[in-house]
């Protein structure tokens, strides 16, 4: 039964798939009620939704066969603290007269649960989101991306002329360090389809960059945020190798261009009143990643797994630091270690949910 | 370093010792002279200083450097941390010494493996909500390997292996100079400490994003609490909502803390190490951050590592600095004892003003360590030498008794004072240095109620250790030398008829009357209140009086019968180890008699009396003049010392207590050569207060008699309760 839906509430993006089947019948048509067809319309001829709703057509899986259906896979996300309005829209579009289940993760789908009951009336098939996150990122990465290679990485990370982005093949992807950057961190080893754990995770994630920017710049998106770090310069505000040392600290063989110290600079009142809100914006996001890189390079080595696979929001429009992730990677394993990057970024929860909804 | 400067020295300090020597006897009247005679001397000994202070009074410590730098052969001084650059212009004009740089891990390094070794108690784990708040851990003496991780403005994470293979294995960049960067940044508060001050004020739940804000309550399936830090700062993702300064500064430090203790998980895991210590100024005496550090210690390693953190972790730089510049002396050959007149202690708060005027903060602050003339290591019979606690009671742990004991030390400090002027009767401020010992002494009970634990583990052990160190610091090294003399005296002239008597005895009889005399020689202690009252106020009390006090059988502790049964049936011990107590009756009419016994079944004896002076424990070269006295009267005694089966040591030690982890090294390849598999330890200073669970590889015989009614209640006696605990290891 239509419509087909996946939904990831996290702790800050609502991620909604919604699958647009081509192939329908005169029959069907005809069978289909009013209000399918008005959700229908609505998701497929806008691109915004209200002032928050963003539809990805970027991202969109087009002519895609999905349970014997052939249709498009459409990416569509916006602000958790915007859930209330979205039970309300289904709510007022008879979502519960299709009689369909929706299927959902993330932490939202116990915490809204209640309100989809009562607000919506429609009961929630809750679904757990490291389940849902790699069954979503195995079929993406196998239907490809209209074409062309899902996965990707950066050839010569430590180079900054001659980086560029190449597609990788992931067909025998086991093992895998998964690393799942939401509002906060999540790492996960996964050895075959089935067979995974959750090595660990940090809560110094996208939440935290965009939170530490809110305050310390006064910006309001992560769009204006990841816009002033890229015209920012992070090492007025953090404390390097060479400041401290002159040059590199060859006792340990550590770098002159190394972080010694995030935000070390900040200490002095002089250097903090002769920043930018760029450079803030800039030494934020440089901090985050680099932690990020240095938490699932150590992650990597205990699970004695070489390729890590970077997948959340954090990373979206975000070539910094997937950039950033890259070098790191590669420069502090020696080359042992590869990054690799999902096109698909935060929308794997959401998938894994949809399909979860068809193996039902 | 970035704030404080911390000065390491080493200096030779001249005090007094008493030392006994036996008179030359040719031709004079024995019967009325003392037994030997005592002398004070000025003696020298070598002591290591450590003092911190801000940077502020620098100039006033290099003016201080420049009046006491006597060896005019030094040239250089040693410097290290980031003020070495700073401020060595300053020091080389000042001192017309050359400043020699090192490297600040190198140095770390070194102080660290100096004071895992030395300072007994220096490694502590921090709990929360518990009546004292630091968890002292035994000295183990492997100590490698180990992780350091220095949290500086930024983190080291360094393996240690060996005294001189290190390796950086890692660090972060978010450190102590995030949290003050980036704290700085959104509180506008400047100060570090006032950072921290905000951030103990503050709730970090208003700007974290929990897993409760994103699931409604816990995350169920990962077993993950719906307090959990989601997000940090992932509720601050708003332009227009306003945060309070304290919950930000929270917010920031659980951050850094947790990051910080997740990244050090990671690295012990992958290198299989078990002891973290953690250090730098994030880290230095600061509660707070010691508490969120041992909390993300323990949430990511599921409680399988633990967070520790050293009592001088402060000084580690600096001690390393100087080491590195007495290395042609080899300062690591030598055992350091821990002054604790002369240190203030952890978190002190009423530091004393030497060498320079305080004027302000507590970070004034000073360590003072002995160097010991003989090296000390474990006595080699201890069942499991890493797990071996001396003391029995923890008074920092038990504030009932802790309460009792400071009081207690409190009431006799008058009659120790006293007693300490009396003691030197001839001189002309002795009176002015009792009252100074008193006032030093009470100031540290004062501090001790304040900070338990200040000095590491409170034990009785440590009371009784830091007054000794108070009374030497004001020259009184050994106030009972003169009682001691004359009960000596006494004791001897009744040797004789003592042992008369108990050859009189058949066998059974005997042994029974042997154990009885040593109790009641152990009932002669000038350092349990009870008995030096009685001991005051009649000096005729005598060794019959004594054993009349005595608790009959079943005794409190009572192993008796499984003791004589041992020596009925078992084969004669091959050597024994005797901690001797007491001067006078103790040692002459109650272990020597025993002794005696012991050769004459055929088992050598090993004789182990203090080094130094304490109350009037019996010293070593006492016990040199004792012994060839009886000697004199008991050819027993004469040839077991001639053919060597007899052997006086000494324990290293000048305590009532007895620890035997820090052990005279002469003593322990004794014990080894002799193939000692007997073990005594007598008195209540030895056996009770310190050494009643201690667990031997061979037997072992403790024995003491309770002169403290509070004590034997609490072991559920009365006073003059005997302890007589006889233990044969399990096989």
């Amino acid at each position: 039964v239509f419509p087909w839906f996946g939904l990831d509430i996290g702790g800050t993006l609502v991620k909604l798939v919604y699958f647009e089947p081509k192939d329908i019948t005169a029959e069907e048509e005809e069978e289909e009620v009013e209000n399918l067809k008005s959700i229908r319309k609505y998701l497929t001829s806008n691109v915004a939704y209200g002032s928050t709703g963003i539809r990805d057509v970027h991202l969109e899986l087009k002519d895609l066969t999905l349970c014997g259906r052939k249709g498009n896979l459409h990416f569509i996300r916006f602000p958790t603290h915007d859930m209330p309005a979205f039970i309300q829209m289904g709510s007022e579009k008879h979502f519960s007269s299709l009689h369909t289940t929706l299927c959902a993760t993330g932490g939202g789908a116990y915490k809204f649960e209640q309100d989809f009951l009562t607000m919506g009336d429609l009961q929630l098939c809750k679904l757990d989101e490291l389940d849902c996150l790699i069954k979503g990122v195995l079929y993406i990465d196998s239907v490809g991306f209209n074409g062309h290679s899902e996965c990707y990485y950066f050839e010569n990370p430590t180079d900054a002329e001659r980086c560029q982005k190449l597609p990788f093949n992931l067909e025998n992807p086991y093992p895998l360090l998964l690393v799942n950057i939401g509002s906060g961190v999540s790492i996960l080893a996964v050895y075959s389809k089935e067979n995974y754990k959750r090595v660990t995770g940090t809560s110094l994630g996208g939440g935290t960059f965009f939170g530490l920017c809110c305050l310390l710049t006064g910006c309001s998106t992560f769009e204006e945020a990841l816009e002033m770090a890229s015209r920012g310069d992070s090492t007025k505000v953090d404390k390097l190798v060479r400041d401290i040392y002159g040059g590199d600290y060859e006792r340990f063989g550590l770098p002159g261009w190394a972080v010694a110290s995030s935000f070390g600079n900040m200490m002095s009142k002089e250097k903090r009143d002769s920043v930018s809100k760029e450079d803030l914006a800039k030494a934020t996001l440089i901090t985050i990643t680099n932690n990020i890189g240095s938490i699932a390079r150590m992650c990597a080595l205990n699970e004695n797994i070489n390729r890590v696979v970077f997948v959340g929001n954090f990373l979206r429009i975000n070539t910094i630091s997937m950039r950033l992730l890259a070098y790191a990677l590669d420069y502090w394993s020696k080359g042992q270690l590869k990054a690799l990057f999902l096109e698909h970024e935060g929308y794997f929860g959401a998938v894994g949910a949809l399909l979860e909804l068809l193996d039902s | 370093g970035g704030s404080l400067t911390k000065l390491a020295y080493y200096s030779t300090v001249q005090h007094k010792v008493a030392r006994v020597r036996s008179f030359d006897h040719s031709g004079k009247d024995i019967e009325n002279e003392p037994l030997y005679e005592i002398t004070v001397q000025e003696e020298i000994t070598a002591r290591l200083h450590f003092i911190k202070f801000e940077n502020t009074y620098i100039e006033t410590c290099l003016d201080f450097i420049k009046d006491h730098l006597v060896n005019t052969e030094t040239k250089v001084i040693k410097a290290t941390g980031g003020g070495a650059y700073k401020f060595k212009d300053l020091i080389e004009k000042k001192l017309g010494l050359k400043v020699d740089k090192e490297d600040v891990m190198t140095c770390l390094i070194k102080g660290c493996n100096f004071v895992l070794r030395n300072i007994p108690h220096e490694v502590f784990a921090y709990q929360k909500d518990s009546d004292t708040e630091f968890r002292f851990q035994t000295n183990d003496p492997n100590i490698f390997p180990y992780l350091l991780v220095n949290i500086g403005s930024g983190v080291s994470i360094v393996k240690v292996e060996t005294e001189d293979k290190f390796e950086w294995i890692g660090g972060s960049s978010i450190g102590g100079g995030t949290f003050w960067g980036l704290g700085a940044l959104l509180t506008k508060t400047k100060k570090f400490d006032e950072l921290l001050q905000l951030a103990s004020k503050g709730q970090h739940t208003n700007v974290d994003m929990l897993v409760k804000d994103v699931y409604g309550g816990a995350y169920q399936t990962l077993g993950l609490s719906g307090n959990l830090i989601a997000s940090s700062f992932g509720k601050s993702t708003t332009a227009d909502k306003e945060f309070s300064k304290e919950d930000m500064a929270k917010s920031l430090l659980h951050m850094i803390s947790n990051d910080i203790g997740q990244l050090a998980c990671l690295y012990a895991k992958l290198h299989n190490l078990e002891k973290i210590y953690f250090g730098g100024f994030f880290i230095r005496g600061h509660p707070v951050t010691m508490r969120t550090i041992t909390y993300s210690i323990n949430f990511f390693s599921k409680g399988e590592v633990q967070a520790l953190f050293l009592r001088h972790e402060g000084y580690l730089g600096a001690i390393g600095a100087f080491l590195k510049g007495a290395e042609q002396d080899n300062p690591n050959q030598y055992s350091w004892g821990e002054n604790y007149a002369g240190s203030s202690g952890l978190m002190s708060t009423s530091p004393d003003v030497y060498p320079m005027q305080r004027t302000r903060s507590g970070t004034f602050d000073m360590l003072e360590m002995d160097r010991l003339e003989r090296p000390l290591v474990n006595l080699p019979l201890l069942k499991d030498p890493s797990t071996y606690i001396p003391d029995t009671v923890d008074l920092t742990d038990d504030a009932m008794a802790r309460k009792y004991w400071l009081t207690c030390f409190e009431e006799a400090l008058d009659g120790v004072a006293k007693r300490a002027a009396a003691s030197q009767p001839d001189s002309m401020d002795a009176l002015e240095r009792a009252e100074k010992f008193r006032q030093k002494y009470w100031n540290k009970l004062q501090t001790l109620r304040q900070q338990p634990f200040a000095y590491g583990t409170l034990t009785v052990r440590s009371l009784l250790d830091t007054r000794e160190h108070c009374l030497n610091e004001f020259n009184f090294p050994d106030p009972y030398s003169k009682i001691k003399q004359k009960e000596n005296g006494i004791a001897l002239k009744c040797f004789h008829s003592v042992i008369e008597s108990l050859d009189s005895l058949d066998w059974e009889e005997r042994q029974f009357a042997l154990v009885k005399g040593l109790l009641a020689g152990n009932v002669f202690d000038w350092g349990a209140k009870a008995v030096s009252d009685v001991l005051e106020s009649e000096p005729q009390f005598g060794f019959e009086e004594a054993k009349s006090k005595l608790q009959e059988r079943p005794w409190l502790q009572d192993s008796y019968n499984q003791w004589l049964e041992r020596l009925k049936e078992g084969p004669p011990h091959k050597c024994a180890l005797i901690f001797a107590d007491n001067s006078g009756i103790d040692i002459i009419l109650g272990v020597f008699p025993f002794v005696r016994e012991l050769l004459s079944r055929g088992t050598e004896v090993i004789l182990a009396c203090n080094s130094g002076p304490a109350l009037n424990d019996v010293t070593y070269s006492e016990s040199l003049i004792v012994t060839e006295r009886i000697a004199a009267m008991d050819p027993i005694i004469q040839s077991a010392l001639k053919e060597e089966k007899l052997l006086l040591v000494q324990t290293g030690s000048s305590s009532p207590c007895l620890d035997l982890s820090r052990l005279d090294k002469g003593l322990a390849v004794l014990v080894r050569e002799r193939k000692t598999d007997l073990v005594i330890i007598e008195g209540m200073g030895r056996a009770i207060h310190t050494n009643y669970y201690a667990a031997f590889k061979c037997e072992s015989l403790k024995l003491a008699v309770i002169k403290n009614s509070w004590l034997a209640d609490r072991l559920g006696g009365k006073i003059f309760s005997v302890i007589f605990k006889y233990e044969v290891p399990c096989q």
